[in-house]
Order: structure tokens, then sequence, then C-alpha cells
């Protein structure tokens, strides 16, 4: 395994070009790191939703238990990250 | 975007497999798109998909086989549960739901689903309750509630005119046949994860060769009930579940009746 | 496991004699035939006059394992049938007029995601609730489409309750090669009576086609479905449909002539009415009169072009029918104003009689007798209808 130098581990991958902008995992992300992206507007003519900060995510799912396009990939924070 | 060579990262949630990799064309902040990927999730969970064909009914969910990767029979509307016993009958081996709304199963296919109740098919009946026939443009259901306004009751339900909302669910549970009645809502992630739970058990009623299973979800309809769908989670949280609360109505498995239907 | 039979419940008779011939109800005549030909499933309703099929088959599905619903209503009886028939199984329906009204619907949808299965309409008296006697006022319920959209339905009409026993294997296999439903449209005379039939039936092969749902084991999902919201798609899905009726059209014709070689006044008729129209052949030609018989056994396809061919040599065509007049209309289209054409029908469950139809031709024979010829009513049609 090839780390990179100063990696940042990114919580979650966000499928930004199917994403409605509906807001419910802004609603539900419990440190309100979520946000639409109003600089954007995707394919399907929507304002994406966002990580505002990644270090302050904790994984906990709750975004993509909402989420009713299945946007989100969550990933388990390594130890040490 | 990560930053490693090698994606090295341990996944917890992903989409299902389940589901197919598409934009649907529900609504932003519909609740279909909720209880499609709960339903491809458990799909997944209990390898149920190669066995599974499902019955796909009218209204916004009509398209629900472009939306779930299994194999599927469209079903006149409110018809789904005649057809799944049809499926059913000749397939004992097969996983066989059916996904309704609310003006399917509670308005025009009213007897299909109190007669496949009644016979105890081996199905799974997904209910989804969001008070408003969405794909037609909003006009009032059997569930809507007293006082909505809908394009059919702008003036909003008044029962004497319009009777009451139908409680088909805690009807259905009188069958004996009805293995496994419950209601669920998708308002919040907690009841997301209780809807699913719920929705598992439906399944398992089905796997272990017992009756009929249903789930009512209380789902949203931002754009008819003109809402946001913050607004409309608020509206299932708060209001719906006053008509229609949550829970468990008969889960004859744990506690089965004599006479019960031989698996 | 699939619930699908492959063999013949009991053996076709392979004695050295002919089997001896067995005295049958008309309706359990076709639900045996149908069981033979290798039903999977059955799905129907009680209604007069073809409750006995439901009840030969509620006795003999479970007996060989396989399936038998009485359904709620025949509108619950036909979804169950879309459903079990999209799996792939062979699958079963029958009714009486007003129970064929109500799975309309599901003809359309039927005929719309294409899937085979064969319907038995032991037609009744109508129009409403009606009577319970025979009739044949379903004709153009069953040839011109029950249901609503652009599709044909193969439609099979048999005379005798040994020809029903034949017509219900043949309607499977028509069903299956085509995915179409396949009605046979029989009457309250022919499910009631009981007739000596050879207990001969044929199980046609079966041919998995690669459409049916079997759970997406190691394939892609397939879907059964008639809804191409867009108009590009379902223009194609027409074209595709159309292309199969013509199909059907060209192959699929059947009919049958009595005494046609040297008759110039021609009867058309089917069903009962052609078995009542035989005996006033006998008699007619007794009187001199050289009247044969035009049967159509497809009346859809209808057999327009053999039709027009006899009718050529022919002064006059009798229509005679259990209704107020439908096949006519396609005898009228079929033989273009060319031969005059005159109607003899009974209705509300009542049944024409040989002394009827042979009045009928008589006065067909005075209207357009010889020194007549070349000078044909403008509008051949003369009903004689009670």
């Amino acid at each position: 395994m090839v780390i990179a130098v100063n990696q940042v581990f990114e919580p979650l991958d966000i499928d930004a070009a199917h994403c409605k902008g509906c807001g419910l995992c802004v609603d539900v992300c419990p440190h309100h790191l979520l946000e639409l992206d109003t600089s954007i507007v995707n394919e399907l003519g929507y304002h994406p939703t966002r990580l505002t900060d990644a270090a302050a995510c904790t994984s906990c799912v709750l975004c993509a238990r909402v989420c009713p396009d299945a946007v989100f990939t969550v990933f388990a924070r390594p130890k040490g990250t | 975007m990560s930053t490693l060579t090698s994606d090295t990262r341990r996944v917890i949630y992903q989409r299902p497999e389940a589901l197919v990799d598409t934009s649907t064309h529900y609504c932003p902040g519909c609740g279909h798109g909720i209880i499609h990927r709960l339903v491809a999730e458990l799909l997944d969970e209990m390898h149920l998909a190669p066995s599974t064909i499902g019955v796909a009914s009218v209204g916004c969910s009509v398209f629900a086989y472009d939306y779930l990767a299994v194999d599927f029979v469209e079903s006149p509307h409110g018809r789904a549960p005649a057809v799944a016993t049809g499926v059913r009958r000749v397939r004992p081996d097969a996983f066989v739901f059916t996904y309704q709304g609310d003006g399917d199963l509670a308005a025009i296919g009213t007897a299909e689903i109190v007669h496949a109740a009644a016979r105890g098919e081996r199905i799974s009946v997904i209910f989804v309750n969001n008070g408003i026939y969405g794909m037609t443009g909003g006009q009032m259901a059997p569930t809507t509630l007293l006082g909505q306004h809908t394009t059919s009751s702008p003036a909003g339900r008044d029962a004497g005119l319009a009777g009451y909302p139908i409680p088909i669910t805690e009807m259905l549970a009188l069958l004996p046949g009805v293995t496994y009645a419950a209601r669920g809502s998708i308002a919040d992630p907690p009841l997301i994860g209780r809807t699913k739970a719920m929705l598992r058990r439906a399944f398992q009623v089905q796997l272990a060769g017992a009756g009929l299973s249903i789930v009512e979800i209380l789902s949203t309809c931002p754009v008819g009930w003109g809402m946001t769908p913050t607004e409309a989670m608020a509206h299932v949280a708060h209001d719906v579940v006053e008509t229609y609360p949550l829970g468990v109505m008969v889960d004859r498995l744990k506690v089965p009746a004599t006479g019960a239907r031989e698996a | 496991m699939v619930l699908m039979t492959t063999a013949t419940a009991e053996p076709a008779s392979q004695a050295d004699q002919a089997p001896r011939p067995v005295l049958m109800k008309g309706n359990e005549a076709m639900a045996e035939a149908a069981i033979q030909a290798g039903c999977d499933a059955y799905f129907g309703y009680p209604i007069t006059p073809q409750a006995e099929l439901l009840e030969w088959m509620a006795r003999r599905m479970p007996e060989l394992g396989r399936v038998f619903v009485q359904a709620e209503s025949e509108l619950g009886a036909i979804n169950m049938a879309l459903g079990a028939a999209a799996t792939g199984a062979r699958v079963l329906v029958s009714s009486s007029s007003p129970g064929m009204s109500l799975m309309a619907e599901a003809m359309s949808y039927m005929a719309g995601s294409e899937v085979p299965m064969v319907l038995i309409n032991v037609m009744r008296g109508g129009p409403g609730l009606g009577s319970i006697g025979p009739s044949q006022a379903d004709y153009f319920q069953a040839t011109k489409g029950h249901g609503h959209g652009d599709y044909r339905v193969p439609v099979l009409a048999p005379s005798s309750i040994s020809e029903a026993v034949a017509l219900t294997a043949d309607a499977f296999e028509v069903a299956e090669r085509y995915r179409t439903p396949v009605i046979i449209l029989a009457d309250g005379v022919m499910g009631q009576a009981m007739e000596p039939v050879v207990p001969v039936y044929r199980t046609p092969a079966r041919e998995p086609a690669g459409w049916e749902l079997t759970g997406a084991v190691e394939r892609d999902p397939r879907v059964v479905r008639s809804l191409h919201l867009r108009p590009e798609e379902l223009e194609a899905h027409n074209h595709h449909l159309q292309a199969k009726y013509a199909a059907i059209t060209e192959h699929e014709v059947r009919w049958a002539g009595e005494d046609l070689d040297d008759a110039d006044i021609v009867i058309v008729a089917y069903g009962t009415s052609a078995r009542v129209a035989r005996t006033a052949v006998e008699r007619a030609r007794e009187q001199g009169l050289r009247v044969g018989i035009f049967r159509p056994i497809s009346l859809w396809p209808f057999p327009s072009a053999e039709l027009a061919a006899v009718a050529l040599g022919a002064r006059a065509v009798v229509v005679v029918e259990m209704s107020a007049g439908q096949m006519v209309e396609d005898v009228r289209l079929a033989l273009g104003g060319r031969t005059p054409i005159f109607f003899h029908g009974r209705t509300g469950g009542m049944v024409p009689t040989p002394g009827e139809v042979v009045e009928a031709v008589v006065h067909a024979a005075a209207v357009t007798a010889p020194h007549l010829a070349g000078h044909p009513s403008p509008d051949g049609t003369k009903a004689v209808t009670r």
C-alpha cells in the first residue's frame, strides 16, 4: 500500500450528478457539515450537496440513511486520522 | 476525492446492488426514493434478488421496475395483489412482493388486497401511503387527512362529502390470513431504520412460509403537498401519525393463530 | 422448483382400436382438454353457464398438484392469470359474458405485455345481466377487442364439444407461438349439452422463449409490461404488435365448409348456429334448394378471403347468429357488396330453429331468384330478425 504524503481522509463520496438537492441530508447531519452548493447546477438541474468539513465528519451514515437518491458512499475513518 | 493511489477506505455504507445505478424520475425528497433503497438493501442483505419476481403497480412508482434490479411484472392499477397471487401460486419458490401506493391499494384495488389477505397469500405488500395521488397531479386519496387540501378537495377534505381516511392496514390486520401487518414512516433516520426492520420482518414472514405480510410506510409527496422536503418530513412526523399511528398491528408468526395457514 | 407440468396426466390412448367415446358435458370436456393440454393454472369465478368448468378444475387441478384458485371476482381471476402467465405458466381462465366484460382491462394489458393465455367465454344472453340462455352476442367484444388500444386477439369458435376439445389444445399453441391471449368462444348450449367425446387429447410442446419471469439468476432482469411512455417507443411496439397480427392473419385462419360444391345459397354461421344450420341445409336440400354452409372457426382472423371466394359463386349469403347481427358486419366487409346478404338472428338466449333458418333460406332464394339475376338490391341485407 502506497500512502501519499499529506493525505486527507475523505469520509464521503457524493454522487453529485444524481443529487436532487432535496436538502434532507443537510437537515439530518448532526454536525451540520452538509450544504447545497449553490455555485453548481448539475445536469439534473439541482444544487448538489457537498461536505464542508471532511475532518469533522464522524461517518455516522445518517445522511446516507435519509438520501432518496443513494448518492452517498460512507467510509470508516481510519485510526489516527 | 481520495488522494490515496489505491482506495483502501473501508466502506460502511454504499448504494445497494439491487438498486439500479440510474437517476430516478421521483421528485426531490420523495419518499419512494428512500423506500426503494430500503427494499434494495434488504434484497442484497437477504440474498433475495435472484429469486425475486416483483409486481409493479400504477402511481408514481410505476417505474419501480427500472430502479430495482429484479424480474418484474407490471400490473393494472389496483390489481397487484391478484397478479402477485398468480405469480406466487405457480412459482412456490419465488420471493414475491407488490409495491403499491395509496390509490392503488386502498381505492381501486381494495377488493384485490382484501382477498389476497383473506387467502393468506404468501406475498409481501409494500404499501406507500402519502395521502395523495401524486402521479396524476395531487388529487385526494382514500388516505388523505381530514382538512387536507388537494386538487380534488380544494377546500380541504370534508368528512361529510368525502368520508374519512381509511385505516386499511388495521382492517387487513383483522384477517387470520395476514401474518404480519405494520406501519412505519420515513420521517427521520431512526424511523427509517425501524421501517427497514419492519420490511425485514415482513420478508422473513414470507420466507417462513407464513401468510400475507404488509408494511404500510407513511411517506412524503413534497410537490403534491406544496411543501419543501424538510417540511414534508415534519408533516409526516407530527401530523400524519395522528391519523395513522406507527407500530406493529399484528405478528402472528410469534403468536400463531389456530388454523394458521400451513407453509 | 417450478410448478409446471411437462407430461399429460393420463397417457393418450394407444389402444389397437379407437378408444370408446365418453358422454361429456361441454364445460367439463373443455376443462379436461385444457388439463390434458398441460394447463398449469386455472383461475375463475362462478358464473352461469360455465360454473361446471370451474368445478371440474376445482376437483382435478389439486388432484394433479396444479394450481386452482376461485378468485374474488373475474377481475381478480384475470389478473391472477396475468401474473401466472407472466412467469411462463400455461394458464386458463373461463367465464361468461358479464364476467368477460370485467376482463376487458386485462385483455388490453395482456395484449400490450404480450402474455399468452387461453380464455373460454361460454356466451350467454345480454346486454347487462341478461339471461343465462346461450347467445353469440359477444362476437364484437371478442373480435374487435374488449379493451382499449390497438390490438387483436385470436378467437376460435368450436361448433361441437369434440371440436371444442381439439381447439383447446390449438388455443394454447397459438397463444404461446405468438405471445397473445386467445379466446375460445363457446355458448351456453355447448357448455351445458352432453355429447359423446372421444377422449384423445393433445399436449402442445413447450418452448421457453426467453421472456418469462423466472427470477434473475445469472441473467439480466426481465420486465413484463405494457407501459412505453415515449411515443416513439410505443409506436415501435405497436408496429411490432401489428406485424404479429399480420402473421396470425396469414397463418391461423380456420374454417370449414359443407355442401359448398354446388351451393348457390351459402349460409354463414359459427358455433351452435352452424349446428342448427346443418339440419336446415338437409331440409332445404330436400326442397330442392342448393344450400351449403361456410363455417368460420377462427372469428379473428376472420376467413374473409376464403368466404369471398366461396360467395363468388353464390347468389345469396344467409348469415345466422344468436345475436342482433355482429358477424354479419364482417361478412359484409368480406363480400364488398358483391353478393346479397340476408340475416337471421335470435337474441336473449333464444336459439334459432332449423325451420326458421330454412325460412330464411327460402326467402333469400325467392328474393334473388334467377330472373332477378343481375339486379340485386343495392343494400343486399334484409334483416329477418325476430
